[in-house]
């Protein structure tokens, strides 16, 4: 074994000879330094331009390395262990240097124009090609579309989902549980030509925020009912059959017992809903037609909401308009994280009730 | 069954700081952009504007005057507060279609209408029919990024042969024959065009058919013709692309070149000297352009093969269509009333800074008359 | 069973108007719930017979071969418009994305479940499932200006040394192309699956995995063995899904993609199209008929992801007796 002489392998000669030579702990990093080091060696002897190439070259150099020495040194399976390990990690950086940029690109660049005056201004009378303007006229025009689409397929869901867990037999409940399937299976732009069809085109509406809403509550109604649906079904039978021994009605044990045990899931089941349909843009862009100033009635007059908004800037093409498409990214993410946080907390506060 | 009552309490007053908080968000809002970034409404030129109407303002079409209509608009609305203009700049071919199907008070774009487009719009307007005003000229500035290159001159047969991948490389013989002292690279042309129904392309697919029909077999269409080289939404799109692409070229506004900061070619028409895309020499093919439009249609027709010393021949008149009767009740006051502005001497010289060319005065005297008799 | 929906035995000396409350509430109450099933029938219904009858509407009049015409010219008259270009660019991006974010995303969820120290594990999959909601429009925006921008070097490197295979050629120029759609899908969908795989993956059995340990197993063939067979369907049903989200996206896919209705192996060169980015790009010169026309593709875009949901819930359905997990 040649390979032991120049990499200090920890031999673990005990008594019955069993165990094996081992790489030590630190073997894997210092490949992993070594292949990064050669990597780039390597990148810049061959004028190689692209960061991206480095990268892929360091990592292959370290997947084989580690498969190579542990081969030689550790025998087989170990090289196969330390294979998968490396693989394993390789994807892992793989995965994490597109999501970090992704998430390092948006907060620098946002946190450029995003302040006091960007979150309470709209863009009226804003050229676009000159700095200024605001992204208040979109936050205002989301939170009334989400809200509508929250109050139409909020109660038609969680009803649904009542009626297919505590009351659903035969055809009928056989037939909304099939739909339901194929609901959660359109496209957000169907759903938004649907609407462009019906409403605006053919019943003669104008563009609004309801038009956007209306889109949006289709995509949000059959999650709601699937996520309410695996709430209620988590409810154990005990309960509903110990509120019926006392005599009363189905329908104060489904409102009294059922609803309360489960409401930390279905409200956290909707709070997601909400923030998947938040950051729609495709049914915005075709219904609610987007618009430079403040219209806070979402039953009348175009309006504009955060994704369409941060669409426009970026058709707009140039840097002006590339700073506020970011700082409305920004902005988009944390009202998406903020629902997303404050349905995790809803969940782990309530989860103790039931489990 | 104390704790969810307790639980249930929360919860309500959780929606309440909610509600709240949207109420106070609604309150603290303002479309007042006046103090801050971009330059000031021009002051001088709101006292003159006569307000009319309330409301909104619908509008969509060409991004080729993008820009005019954001500067109009602001002006406008810093005079008159009651109207707001909501311009959704998505192409020509968007703009008519939105303004035929009724859902705009006015469609901006860069051609004029074709008669079953026309045709089309008497449906909407009740007893009318839509009429094209010209309301401003630009120069459509062929742009391209190419290392080392500050000055290229092109004409219209290379233009077309580039357009259509005839022409291939920068250091092609033709390019090099028209520039002999630049310094042109063996790289690939990439030619960006417009993936969307443009004013812009039908203007520019006009002027190379009609000077250089040798080489540019194609009928104009506000559709891009062939399938050569990328596409790009909008004239933004394609100056961001070319912004951002070595060996680049394309054709676009010249407010979009001059916006985005990028080379812009000159033209050689035959004339003694190659041509700037600039909107003095736009103006100049542009007061030659004659009006075609019957009644109070005034629909123009420019001359793409003029001959004429520092005529820059690849122009377009950037036209709102509107109907000439039969508009919109509700905002025929407002329509009116800003299109006015847009008409006026103000509104007009207000652009050229843009790099947009003003119209001839005797067409804005027509415009004028003519937007004012629309009902 | 929740089945007892006989009202309980009323007993006799019970005050009336109590139980006849309770019936007249029980009546309402079912009627709302079921007739909010029924109104979500309706709806869905009237969707799929509108655009059914639009999309029928739009094929009759259709001058080309709805299937093998390559260009959209849904306006002209007559009309002539095919979705050819439009399978091949949805389904190639999707594969693409899919051959890309699957072992990546199996590779994290393992990296989480079974490699990672345990006080990174934690924060890296909250991060990720946080990541998993952000909206497409930001990974767009992302992708038009800062993926593409960085993609040429890349791709050129790729043409010098596969260029040869023909279908990873590059002419140079901005990679607008099918391809950077399927990586920046990639990226997209990654959170999704790795999420998935991530749960069932820290569902498997302790005991085979601890059994197998002591018997002196690997890490890797603990995973072989105990993990990979137990997550399988889960993975494949997290896959289907994550490919559904890729099939039907549209602005991330309209921000990246330089259109044109041209069909070629060369998928790192510029062109092509998607269902959802050309409906999203045609709609707004679209006519009344264009729009039907759309509808059509979009009906299309739709079977295409009813299959793969079905496929997923199949896969799900009989992967329930394993697990408890709702996922």
């Amino acid at each position: 074994m040649t390979a032991t002489t120049t990499l200090p392998a920890t031999e673990q000669t005990d008594a019955l000879g069993i165990h094996q030579p081992r790489l030590p702990k630190w073997a894997p990093a210092g490949i992993a330094l070594g292949a990064a080091a050669v990597g780039v060696g390597i990148g810049t002897v061959a004028g190689l331009s692209s960061r991206i190439q480095w990268g892929l070259i360091a990592a292959l150099l370290f997947v084989l390395a580690s498969y190579a020495i542990s081969a030689t040194v550790e025998g087989k399976r170990q090289a196969k262990d330390r294979f998968a390990t490396s693989m394993v990690w390789v994807a892992f950086l793989l995965a994490v240097i597109p999501l970090a940029s992704l998430i390092w690109e948006t907060v620098s660049r946002g946190i450029k124009v995003l302040d006091a005056y960007f979150l309470t201004h709209s863009m009226s009378g804003v050229v676009t090609i000159q700095p200024g303007g605001g992204v208040y006229h979109a936050i205002l025009g989301t939170l009334e579309q989400v809200g509508i689409a929250t109050l139409i397929s909020a109660p038609i869901g969680l009803l649904t989902a009542i009626y297919l867990v505590e009351y659903g037999k035969g055809k009928l409940a056989k037939a909304v549980t099939f739909f339901v399937d194929v609901m959660t299976g359109i496209p957000s732009i169907v759903a938004g030509l649907f609407i462009l069809s019906l409403w605006i085109m053919m019943l003669g509406f104008s563009y609004s925020g309801l038009a956007g809403a209306m889109a949006l509550s289709i995509l949000m109604m059959p999650v709601v009912v699937r996520s309410t649906e695996e709430m209620l079904k988590l409810v154990p039978n005990e309960l509903r059959e110990a509120s019926y021994a006392l005599g009363v009605p189905k329908w104060k044990t489904i409102m009294k017992v059922v609803l309360p045990t489960s409401i930390g899931g279905i409200t956290t089941g909707v709070m997601l809903a909400i923030a998947r349909i938040a950051g729609e843009s495709a049914p915005l862009l075709l219904l609610v037609f987007g618009n430079p100033v403040i219209n806070g009635n979402p039953f009348d007059g175009a309006q504009a909401g955060l994704p369409l908004f941060i669409y426009e800037q970026w058709a707009n093409g140039n840097e002006a308009s590339y700073d506020r498409a970011w700082a409305a990214a920004l902005v988009l993410i944390a009202f998406v994280m903020i629902l997303n946080l404050v349905a995790r907390g809803i969940a782990r506060w309530k989860a103790p009730q039931h489990r | 069954m104390k704790l969810q009552r307790k639980n249930r309490l929360r919860a309500v007053t959780l929606g309440a700081v909610a509600v709240s908080g949207a109420l106070v968000l609604t309150a603290c809002g303002s479309d007042d952009n006046a103090g801050g970034g971009g330059d000031k409404g021009n002051a001088g030129a709101a006292s003159k504007i006569k307000c009319a109407g309330e409301g909104q303002l619908l509008a969509a079409g060409s991004t080729a005057q993008k820009n005019a209509i954001d500067q109009w608009s602001k002006d406008y609305s810093a005079a008159c507060s009651g109207v707001t203009i909501n311009y959704q700049a998505n192409g020509s071919g968007a703009g008519i279609e939105a303004f035929n199907s009724g859902k705009v008070s006015f469609a901006g774009s860069d051609s004029a209408m074709k008669p079953e487009e026309v045709a089309a719009s008497k449906k909407i307007c009740k007893g009318g029919q839509g009429v094209n005003l010209p309301m401003l000229g630009g120069p459509i500035a062929i742009t391209y990024n190419v290392e080392g290159v500050d000055d290229l001159v092109l004409d219209a047969d290379t233009l077309a042969k580039i357009f259509d991948g005839k022409i291939t490389k920068w250091n092609d013989a033709a390019i090099k024959k028209l520039n002999p002292e630049a310094k042109l690279p063996g790289s690939k042309i990439q030619a960006f065009h417009r993936s969307d129904e443009s004013g812009t392309t039908d203007n520019l697919t006009k002027y190379l058919q009609a000077a250089a029909p040798k080489s540019w077999k194609y009928e104009p269409d506000k559709k891009w013709p062939n399938q050569s080289g990328q596409a790009a939404d909008g004239s933004s799109g394609v100056a961001s692309q070319v912004k951002q692409t070595a060996g680049s070229i394309s054709y676009v506004e010249l407010s979009y070149a001059t916006g985005n900061e990028i080379p812009t070619a000159k033209i050689d028409t035959g004339a003694g000297e190659p041509v700037e895309a600039s909107t003095d020499n736009a103006s100049k093919a542009i007061a030659a352009a004659k009006v075609t439009g019957k009644g109070n249609d005034l629909a123009m027709e420019l001359d793409y093969t003029t001959k004429a010393a520092s005529a820059y021949p690849i122009t377009l008149l950037t036209y709102e269509i509107a109907c000439d009767k039969g508009n919109k009740a509700e905002t025929l006051k407002a329509t009116k009333s800003f299109l006015a502005y847009a008409a006026s001497e103000q509104g007009q010289s207000s652009l050229v800074k843009l790099g947009y060319a003003p119209l001839p005065a005797e067409v804005a005297t027509k415009v004028r008359s003519t937007v004012n008799s629309l009902s | 069973m929740s089945t007892t929906t006989d009202t309980p035995v009323a007993p006799p000396p019970a005050p009336s108007e109590s139980t006849s409350t309770g019936r007249v509430g029980d009546k309402v109450f079912s009627g709302l719930s079921r007739g909010a099933g029924i109104l979500l029938l309706v709806i869905m219904a009237a969707i799929a017979v509108f655009l059914t009858v639009r999309a029928i509407n739009a094929i009759s009049e259709n001058e080309g071969n709805f299937f093998t015409t390559f260009e959209w010219n849904a306006n002209a008259t007559p009309p002539s418009f095919g979705i050819a270009v439009l399978v091949f660019g949805t389904i190639v991006s999707s594969v693409i994305a899919m051959v890309i974010a699957v072992p990546v995303a199996v590779g994290i969820a393992l990296f989480i479940t079974h490699y990672a120290p345990r006080k990174l594990s934690g924060p890296i999959a909250y991060v990720i499932d946080l990541l998993a909601a952000v909206p497409s429009i930001v990974y767009g925006l992302w992708g038009a200006l800062f993926l593409v921008p960085h993609l040429t070097g890349f791709y050129s490197w790729l043409n010098d040394y596969f260029g040869w295979t023909g279908f990873l050629e590059y002419q140079g120029g901005a990679p607008r192309s099918l391809m950077t759609v399927g990586i920046l899908l990639a990226v997209m969908i990654l959170p999704i699956i790795t999420n998935v795989s991530r749960e069932v993956f820290a569902q498997a059995p302790k005991m085979q995995e601890e059994a197998a340990l002591a018997l002196g197993a690997t890490r890797w063939e603990v995973i072989r063995m105990a993990v990979i067979p137990f997550g399988r369907s889960g993975v494949i049903s997290a896959s289907m899904l994550g490919l559904g989200r890729a099939l039907g996206e549209t602005m991330a896919v309209a921000t990246v993609l330089s259109p044109s209705a041209v069909l070629s192996a060369k998928i790192l060169d510029p062109g092509g199209g998607t269902f959802a980015q050309n409906i999203a790009s045609a709609f707004k010169e679209a006519g009344s008929f264009g729009r039907d026309a759309l509808i059509a593709s979009g009906l299309v875009l739709f079977v295409i992801t009813l299959i793969v949901n079905g496929a997923a819930r199949l896969i799900i359905a009989r992967r329930k007796e394993y697990s408890g997990a709702n996922a």
